[in-house]
């Protein structure tokens, strides 16, 4: 009992009783840091359970023996070796492997290029030009309801516009551009990176127009002020504060285009080979091993290209 | 700044319209497209218009059994949106106190999110996999699986929805007010009605916004499905197996099927939303707006 409690009992023997009861019953309340298990704990067992878990079998298998029929259980290289098969024979060409990541680096870059300028502009727009709350929610919802939609569907969407007979190619020939319908539109290098970035470029634009929204529009009035031309604006004062939502827009982007299999899939016609195709495949022929070790070098490269990323930005502190 | 709006102005909107446009038309293109006549092809112009392609889809005697896969998407979809809800709600609680594994539990959303869905997708398989012959080897020779609908398909949904989940339990409380918890206490409430009665009701609108991520991503899933969902297909997988074979609008009907149930659950969850804010601000205290 403290020196005040002493003054109180003498004063009102009651009071202090009370005061203990309510200690007691505080006491027999869950201690706070029980609580935030109790409410963290389910959704950290989900990731446990589902993600590291099982990332964690991803690196064993990887050095897994197998045969046509099975995983054998017994430490070998050969889902790397089998990885790299030819890549010092062949030199100075690549070899299938090198090819594919080339391949996939180059996709990514595309569509990362693209998204980019897209999303930054698109959100620049809602952010900077559209004033009113009531419009900058229709605006942004207009942008998100085709994300909860089906990705397939919005690939096949472009069968009927790209295809041999589609409404591109009969257009061009109706007025007479072309004479042949062109091939390359769809089931090409064209059409993967049209259909990636009609699905991802939200990915650009929603940490991006996160940044824009929080720019204080007096910083911008202040730079008009002193004289900076509108692009001197963008440049010095626009992009240094987006740069957070740039930087985790590309992240996203990146990350994705490094792992699809499915729209490089589908909008190639099956014969693009990209690095989440090898992993596909090989599963497909049961070769697990070779699948997990094809799904290391993946990660290996994916976690490289974050963490040079994420040095020009703390992702924690912007969410 | 200048009075009036920027010719830039001028210059965005005609490139967001241009943005919009691109996001829709093909979506459009392919509603329009599964109305095609019976003798319809792939593609324009239509051949007639007709509910024909759609009226075959539901007689089963189409491409896919849709109505057993429907059945499973759908029973996922809503089971995934309710686990998605109740664990980034009370994660997203947990957060606004500092806690040990704080920033593990936040860096395992985070990857689990930039993680490619191929990866997390194969390792569930795997494990799933080993359990299996664990099982086989030590108690059940017989046993079949354990891998399924609802146990690895359920896993690997979750992985992709509870990130955005606990994201946006992070901006919900980013502009929550926490005085108004302090005044529930003051009166007397316990922590459960303060959570019930003050919390809840206010963060109602964007916990909507949570099942409607958890329903729809759940709904549309795919990479994350291809290696961990087992012996049956979703929806999805059905439509994309389709997509090497197509010959028929009947790929179109599925997809306008597929997107009709997400259009209904997107309505549904931002007319909710809309009807929750304006009696917020119906009934909302007028503190602080003067007397008058």
């Amino acid at each position: 009992m403290d020196t005040s409690e002493d003054i109180l009992h003498q004063a009102s023997p009651d009071l202090v009783r009370g005061s203990e009861t309510a200690r007691r019953s505080k006491a027999a309340r869950l201690s706070p840091s029980f609580i935030s298990w109790l409410q963290a704990g389910p959704m950290m067992l989900v990731f446990l359970a589902f993600f590291l878990i099982p990332l964690v079998f991803v690196v064993i298998v990887s050095f897994w023996d197998y045969n046509e029929y099975q995983l054998l259980p017994a430490f070998s290289g050969r889902g790397y070796t089998d990885t790299f098969e030819g890549c010092i024979a062949q030199l100075p060409e690549l070899c299938t492997i090198g090819k594919t990541y080339l391949m996939t680096l180059k996709l990514c870059f595309m569509v990362w290029a693209i998204t980019l300028f897209i999303g930054f502009w698109v959100a620049y727009f809602l952010a900077f030009h559209v004033k009113s709350k009531t419009w900058q929610m229709g605006l942004s919802l207009l942008c998100t309801i085709p994300f909860w939609t089906s990705n397939v569907i919005r690939m096949i969407a472009w069968i009927p516009l790209l295809g041999r007979n589609g409404l591109v190619n009969s257009g061009l020939v109706k007025t007479g551009l072309i004479n042949h319908p062109l091939e390359w539109l769809l089931f090409s290098e064209f059409s993967v990176v049209l259909a990636l970035v009609h699905l991802f470029t939200f990915f650009m634009v929603v940490p991006i127009f996160n940044s824009m929204v929080r720019i204080d529009k007096s910083l911008i009035e202040a730079a008009y002020d002193a004289g900076a031309t509108g692009f001197q604006t963008l440049v010095n004062v626009v992009i240094p504060l987006a740069k957070p939502g740039i930087v985790i827009g590309s992240i996203f982007v990146i990350t994705i285009v490094m792992g699809d299999f499915i729209t490089i899939g589908v909008m190639g016609g099956q014969q693009i080979a990209a690095a989440g195709k090898i992993i596909e495949t090989r599963v497909n022929a049961l070769q697990f091993p070779a699948a997990a070790a094809n799904a290391v070098i993946l990660l290996a490269i994916t976690f490289l290209i974050i963490t040079m990323m994420s040095r020009i930005v703390d992702i924690k502190k912007e969410l | 700044m200048k009075e009036g709006r920027p010719r830039s102005f001028y210059v965005l909107a005609v490139f967001f319209a241009a943005y919009t446009l691109f996001l829709y038309g093909p979506m459009i293109a392919i509603y329009v497209l599964s109305f095609q006549g019976p003798q319809g092809g792939l593609t324009f112009p239509m051949n007639g218009v007709s509910t024909f392609w759609i009226a075959k889809l539901f007689q089963g005697t189409g491409i896919v059994d849709l109505g057993a896969a429907f059945r499973r998407s759908l029973l996922l979809g809503v089971i995934v949106m309710i686990v998605t809800v109740v664990l980034s709600v009370a994660a997203g609680m947990a957060f606004r106190r500092k806690f040990k594994a704080q920033s593990i539990l936040f860096y395992s959303a985070i990857a689990s999110l930039i993680v490619p869905s191929i990866i997390t997708s194969l390792g569930i398989s795997l494990e799933f996999r080993i359990i299996d012959d664990l099982i086989k080897a030590h108690w059940n020779e017989n046993f079949e699986t354990s891998m399924g609908l609802l146990t690895s398909g359920l896993g690997a949904h979750l992985t992709w929805t509870l990130p955005f989940g606990l994201l946006i339990m992070f901006a919900i409380f980013n502009r929550f007010d926490p005085r108004l918890e302090e005044a529930a206490r003051d009166l007397g409430a316990t922590p459960w009605q303060t959570f019930r009665h003050v919390v809840l009701p206010i963060i109602l609108p964007s916990v909507i916004g949570i099942g409607l991520f958890g329903f729809t991503l759940s709904w549309d899933e795919l990479a994350r499905s291809s290696q961990a969902i087992g012996a049956v297909n979703t929806l999805p997988l059905d439509l994309q197996g389709l997509t090497t074979t197509v010959t028929n609008p009947d790929i179109y009907a599925l997809g306008t099927v597929i997107s009709a149930v997400s259009f209904t659950v997107i309505t549904l969850a931002l007319g909710t939303i809309h009807v929750l804010n304006k009696r917020q601000a119906a009934k909302g205290s007028d503190a602080g707006k003067g007397l008058v």
